[in-house]
């Protein structure tokens, strides 16, 4: 057993680190680290300058732009970006769309719409649950009906991410009612922009517009855009679940966070001293640490598995459910250090980036991530898949 | 003994639920929020309710300032999730009028009760956290210098009750004064703006601020006495309005629970869901118990047994609140993050009493402190309980 990185990899993080700090643009940055609000330009930047180093898509096979980096190595390369405070690149263009594009999708799929995602050309977004399908989302109802070379479209997608700056959505949609739930849906591609393409912006209770509603109203879609086989849709969504997955801990993000943890509390004070010396405050810090350390390690132990051939399997949902915990406990423990501070929203300063930290947003950081253990299937769906898939029960 | 609330407590809940439902629903409530931050209108409401008059001492022109009253209409305003300042004139405002005593309460408190005065206490600093003998404001030779920071409901009042050092160290809870500052005063500074529960708290600084003998309340140099019995009603009265919050958001949930199908039944079927509604039951009902036990025991003359009644609510509610907030989120789903559903609201509004007036660690602390080993209402002599919740 041997729990360190080798050389190579320790030189590679060097290598990474040395990049981020050359290359991160210090309003990002910023921005990243006092948790304000990133706009659309933020994270086409910061996608931008990840394509120009050729970083954007590192799971990607070589050929179309993906880095060949060991499993290990990736691992690194997320956790020294959050650790940087970068803007994500967010996941629906090149962590699900791409990955499904590239196993299910024709030459065609992939030489039109890979190099846009790739470069950012392409903003994507996901159109998966419905308004009556959550946990259940086989029930899905949003319809396409196949007519000559065309599918026409009828029904509504709710909280997709960003779909707001979204030139592209991939969705799951029912093509034969007839069927059992799961054999009647399809994966199918939508332009944004097509008529009949409506989408309402959702007001989340830190009062940001971050999800929205989209609708469809007789869209007419190509039949080119849908992926692989009719049919088949779900099976390509399953395919995602168990296709890298240790970056859902957010190891390197919660660490970043817990730092900052430290930072505001080591501010407060109590009983004449600093919070962060008060025994029970400093316990609770200290317990969140050692459950954080204990993740990353699960973490190397699925990464590790991974060089070794042994493939992503249901221990990902373990990474979700702790994971999450742990980055809402953050929030809280921030939320209990400032105490009555946590009371005022300055809602205009959400969206300008200030010098040093800001401790204003903290309750909305608080409130915005509750849901993290609903989305990408709650914590408790989780545990069912835990319970059936490791336990056998 | 005897647990229930008498016909008068019972009339007034009626009234205030059916008054707030009516004129004070989710969406008109919404709609204050985005425009002015308080209405008019409602305060004239709630004053005709006899609301305002609740805290106040009967020759104050009041209804006899019972805890337990108190607890009714706070519930009612949790329930109601109501952003007016009630609690900032009525409840905290009034109370260390009330124990200020002299002129500054015969003056200001019928004005409180008919609806026609606004107060907030200006206590808090930014660095003194839950510590209200925290202070750095100074009062020197008449002249009030300093600045306070979420000051609840600061922007809209017309009298500030503002805590000052007069003497001793910074965490002294001795020196310190509290003056009466006409919030249009010379020298002080408002800045208003919203707190992410719904309401609204301000910034106040004090520049050269004239405040002579005439602007003292209660003693000059012995105003922690004053603050903390004030504390100790504000807290209880927050603890009810916890409890109100705490018991419609449980409703919803369980409706929810009823109402929304997956997988081809109601989501209540599953028993993870169950079991946590039975849990969030079971930690309101806690809560509940030591609310009603600090609505009692704040009215009474042992310093001793209100501290340990009061610390023990604020403690018990603030459990209760961060679990049964948290779990109806969760159990809402995508929906309980939206800002359209009244169920993010309530988990705001629970979230914010509990980083009012000293969070569940620091009333932890502050009960351990205090030893003892009294039973649970404070007398080992369990047939000369004052327990009767009926009002005096």
């Amino acid at each position: 057993m041997d729990l360190n990185y080798s050389a190579e990899d320790r030189a590679f993080g060097a290598q990474v680190r040395a990049w981020l700090d050359a290359n991160l643009p210090k309003d990002l940055k910023a921005k990243v680290l006092n948790h304000r609000r990133l706009a659309k330009e933020d994270f086409v930047r910061w996608h931008k300058i990840m394509a120009a180093q050729g970083w954007a898509a590192p799971n990607w096979p070589v050929e179309w732009g993906g880095t060949g980096w060991t499993p290990t190595q990736k691992h690194i390369f997320d956790e020294e970006c959050a650790r940087a405070g970068t803007p994500p690149i967010l996941p629906f263009g090149v962590n699900m769309v791409a990955p499904v594009m590239l196993r299910f999708g024709n030459e065609a799929q992939k030489r039109h719409y890979l190099p846009r995602i790739y470069d950012c050309s392409d903003w994507w977004c996901q159109g998966y649950s419905e308004p009556g399908s959550g946990s259940d989302l086989a029930s899905l109802k949003t319809r396409a009906e196949r007519r000559g070379d065309k599918y026409i479209v009828n029904g509504q997608k709710t909280w997709t991410t960003l779909g707001q700056h979204a030139d592209m959505i991939f969705c799951l949609v029912r093509t034969d009612p007839e069927a059992k739930k799961q054999e009647g849906i399809s994966f199918l591609l939508m332009d944004m922009h097509a008529p009949g393409i409506t989408v309402r912006p959702i007001r989340t209770l830190d009062e940001d517009v971050e999800v929205n509603e989209v609708f469809f109203d007789n869209v007419e879609v190509p039949v080119d855009n849908l992926i692989g086989e009719e049919n088949k849709g779900w099976t390509y969504a399953k395919y995602l679940l168990g296709h890298e997955r240790t970056g859902i801990a957010a190891v390197g993000r919660s660490k970043r966070e817990l730092e900052f943890l430290k930072r505001v509390a080591g501010e407060q004070q109590v009983g004449g001293a600093s919070l962060m010396q008060d025994i029970r405050f400093a316990s609770k810090v200290a317990d969140l640490e050692i459950e954080l350390m204990a993740l990353e390690i699960t973490v190397l132990r699925v990464v590790s598995a991974e060089s070794h051939g042994k493939g992503p399997g249901p221990e990902a949902s373990l990474l979700k459910v702790k994971g999450t915990e742990i980055q809402q406990r953050l929030t809280e423990l921030m939320v209990e250090a400032i105490g009555p501070r946590a009371l005022p929203f300055h809602v205009e300063r959400f969206d300008t980036p200030e010098e040093g930290e800001v401790i204003d947003e903290l309750a909305a950081y608080y409130f915005n991530y509750r849901k993290t253990s609903i989305y990408g299937g709650s914590n408790e769906i989780q545990k069912n898949i835990m319970t059936q898939m490791i336990l056998g029960l | 003994m005897d647990f229930s609330f008498s016909d008068e407590q019972q009339q007034l809940r009626d009234a205030v639920r059916r008054y707030l439902s009516q004129e004070y629903a989710f969406d008109a409530r919404n709609k204050i929020i985005h425009g002015a931050g308080t209405s008019p209108q409602a305060w004239a409401g709630l004053a005709e309710l006899g609301l305002l008059g609740v805290p106040v001492p009967e020759e104050h022109g009041g209804f006899g300032a019972n805890g337990v009253d108190l607890l009714v209409v706070m519930e009612e305003l949790g329930r109601g999730l109501v952003i007016e300042p009630y609690f900032a004139t009525a409840v905290l405002g009034a109370a260390l009028l009330r124990f200020g005593g002299g002129a500054h309460a015969q003056a200001l408190l019928p004005q409180v009760a008919d609806g026609s005065l606004k107060l907030a206490a200006a206590l808090t600093e930014n660095q003194s956290r839950h510590e209200l003998f925290n202070i750095a404001a100074t009062l020197k030779g008449g002249v009030l210098n300093g600045a306070k920071t979420v000051v609840l409901h600061g922007a809209e009042a017309d009298r500030l009750i503002v805590a000052a050092r007069s003497g001793g160290a910074q965490r002294d809870t001795a020196g310190i004064t509290l003056v009466v500052v006409d919030s249009k005063a010379a020298g002080v500074r408002i800045e208003g703006y919203r707190t992410i529960d719904g309401m609204r708290a301000a910034d106040v600084s004090f520049t050269n601020v004239a405040a002579g003998a005439d602007a003292v309340l209660g003693k000059a140099g012995e105003g922690y006495a004053v603050l903390e019995r004030a504390a100790e009603v504000a807290i209880a009265a927050l603890a009810a309005e916890a409890i109100g919050a705490m018991s419609a958001l449980h409703e919803a949930t369980v409706e929810y629970l009823k109402t929304r199908k997956q997988f081809g039944v109601p989501i209540g079927k599953f028993q993870v869901l169950q079991h946590r509604a039975v849990e969030m039951f079971m930690e309101i009902e806690q809560a509940r118990s030591l609310a009603m036990l600090a609505a009692v025991k704040v009215d009474s003359a042992d310093a001793a047994e209100r501290a340990r009644a009061v610390h023990a609510a604020k403690v018990r509610v603030g459990r209760a609140a961060k679990f049964v907030g948290q779990a109806a989120i969760q159990m809402h789903g995508g929906m309980g993050m939206t800002d359209e559903l009244n169920v993010g609201h309530y988990f705001k509004r629970l979230a914010m009493i509990e980083a009012t007036l000293g969070d569940t660690d620091h009333h932890l602390a502050q009960f351990a402190a205090l030893g003892g080993a009294a039973d649970a209402t404070g007398s080992t002599d369990v047939n000369s309980q004052k327990a009767d919740l009926k009002a005096a």
